[in-house]
């Protein structure tokens, strides 16, 4: 099987030195080969599971649960501004 | 003392002869002698750990002792701790610090526990030896060129070394159940929906839930009973019944009546030879307590790492997603534009096999293949979830190794992430199937630790604490601890 796995990374937007795409190219080949035995599988008719249990999303009361807590959650940020996060200018 | 379980170190302080504040200086002194060698711990704020032993011996004196009263728990690296560093070990969560407590820790502290420091782990809890972590491996206490097994391992580690009573985990595909069978504990992944994910760094939230890690089976069901509930912060938590039997459970001597279902397909061909012994020896044991052993098959296993490893870096590169460089962890210095923040950042400060994972799920989810790998793989899922209910129609529990090996030497499997991903043929499926599933030590092959594996129905884990006990009970295996040098 053939993976671009440039395209996938950029998909993921993890960069990918040429080094990595050498290496990790032949394992995401080799990962994959390993889990196309799947198609072996009869899966005529059957559901998918996406939670394993049947059940429903549950609905709590509808009160305000959280407070402002902004200086503490943005404590952790790389670059802010006035309580703003910032990032390269993407509108020129 | 290092070797106390949390029952003993209770009675300690309950009678008087101790208190927290001695207990967690005493662990906090021989983790400072050892941990060098074992790197079990990656934070430990040792003022944090007196205050808090301080405020429950004050709180013991002023209203009594709470359930986990004065007990020091060691907590992996992967739980949001408020003003302590969390950083799931990867350098793109270097520095994070949280300004709030994950659901379990939050119950941990108003239980009366002391929490006693983050342990290493895999990065994001993608791995099954703790070599992926950015702090370096984790070694194994019982051998110290071996691994611990993963992605908990640092927790199994501390717990194994004597630098904890005991430790929380997480677990995805095994992460509880190989560590603690590969160092000897007593380690259980609860039923799907049982404890809160909230606080959790996410890795795969169909699959994630996190569970105890403990000497003795009583500890454990100690600590789930105080971890266990429905939280409206997490919206898979549901109402968890009978968490207050757990704790009687454990009164279990025999195990009469018992129906104990022996998947043939986990008895196969590549198991370790030893492994394999310890295990029928195991099986053995439960029909002399009275136990009957039912031959039973659950036919899609052999599909279930496959479906695993779809199903689990799917999610995970969606879950993942969230480390951009903005608002939290890593960010590159001086980044041209918009993307390169974004996919440098990511770059730099991801490791290898979680590079591996993202990509590997960002493929299955592209457009073209999202429908030959990601729905088949959940279609897959939901006939690994029928085999267990067909099986459950006839037997209570089911029996099985936790793992194949026993703990293997570092870096003996690090160039090969397929052979890698096989360690965890025994563990996955539950967690595909949302089931509870212990494993505890029966046993040592070649001087190491073997884990018995026991799967429940839904909702069961008091069958499993019932025959766990009574296992444990006509056993030394859990009281076996290896030797280790500072």
């Amino acid at each position: 099987m053939d993976i671009d796995v440039h395209k996938i990374a950029r998909l993921a937007r993890i960069r990918l030195t040429d080094d990595e795409a050498t290496t990790l190219g032949p394992q995401l080949v080799s990962i994959i080969g390993y889990v196309e035995s799947l198609q072996a599988v009869d899966t005529e008719n059957v559901p998918t599971t996406a939670h394993p249990h049947d059940i429903f999303m549950p609905l709590r009361d509808d009160t305000v649960t959280n407070s402002d807590n902004r200086e503490a959650l943005q404590a952790s940020a790389p670059a802010l501004d006035s309580g703003l996060y910032t990032v390269p200018k993407v509108i020129e | 003392m290092p070797f106390s379980n949390l029952e003993e170190l209770q009675q300690r302080m309950q009678s008087g002869e101790s208190n927290a504040v001695a207990i967690a200086r005493s662990y906090m002194m021989r983790i400072q002698e050892q941990n060098a060698n074992i790197n079990a711990f990656v934070h430990l704020d040792q003022d944090s750990v007196i205050a808090q032993a301080q405020a429950s011996d004050e709180h013991r004196k002023q209203h009594g002792a709470r359930l986990l009263e004065g007990l020091p728990i060691a907590i992996k690296d992967i739980f949001c701790t408020r003003g302590e560093n969390t950083t799931c070990c990867s350098n793109i969560l270097k520095g994070f610090v949280p300004a709030y407590d994950a659901e379990v820790i939050r119950r941990l502290r108003e239980a009366g526990a002391v929490l006693l420091g983050k342990t290493n782990m895999d990065e994001f809890a993608m791995g099954s030896s703790n070599e992926t972590s950015a702090f370096g491996p984790v070694k194994n206490p019982w051998d110290t060129d071996r691994i611990p097994g993963g992605s908990s391992g640092g927790s199994a580690a501390a717990v194994a070394a004597g630098f904890a009573p005991a430790a929380l985990g997480t677990d995805t595909g095994g992460s509880i159940r190989q560590p603690a069978s590969l160092c000897g504990l007593v380690g259980l992944k609860p039923t799907y929906g049982s404890i809160s994910r909230r606080g959790i760094i996410a890795f795969a939230s169909s699959l994630d839930q996190a569970g105890p890690m403990t000497r003795t089976v009583t500890d454990n069901a100690r600590l789930m009973s105080v971890m266990a509930g429905q939280d409206a912060g997490d919206s898979t938590s549901m109402p968890v019944p009978h968490a207050n039997t757990w704790l009687d459970a454990c009164g279990k001597t025999d195990m009469k009546g018992l129906k104990i279902g022996r998947p043939k397909e986990y008895f196969i061909e590549g198991i370790d030879p030893e492994v394999r012994q310890r295990i029928e020896d195991a099986l053995a044991q439960c029909e002399a307590l009275g136990a009957e052993i039912v031959d039973i098959s659950l036919p899609h296993t052999k599909h279930a790492t496959a479906a695993y490893y779809v199903i689990a870096p799917s999610e995970a590169s969606a879950n993942l997603s969230r480390y951009d460089g903005v608002r939290y962890g890593h960010r590159t210095e001086d980044p041209a534009n918009l993307d390169d923040l974004y996919s440098i950042s990511r770059d730099e400060g991801f490791g290898e096999e979680v590079k591996r994972r993202i990509l590997t799920g960002a493929f299955a989810l592209s457009s073209g293949y999202y429908e030959a790998y990601y729905t088949k793989a959940q279609k897959v899922r939901t006939l690994i979830r029928q085999d267990f209910e067909k099986a459950f129609e006839q037997v209570d529990i089911i029996a099985t190794p936790a793992s194949p090996i026993t703990a293997f030497k570092i870096g003996e499997k690090t160039n090969d992430p397929l052979t890698m991903y096989l360690a965890d043929i025994f563990t996955i499926a539950l967690n595909l199937a949302g089931l509870p599933g212990m494993s505890q030590p029966c046993g040592l092959a070649n001087g190491l630790p073997v884990g018995l594996q026991w799967i429940a129905p839904a909702w069961q884990e008091g069958t499993i604490y019932n025959a766990a006990s009574a296992y444990e009970s006509a056993t030394t295996w859990h009281t076996q601890t290896p030797e280790v040098k500072s």
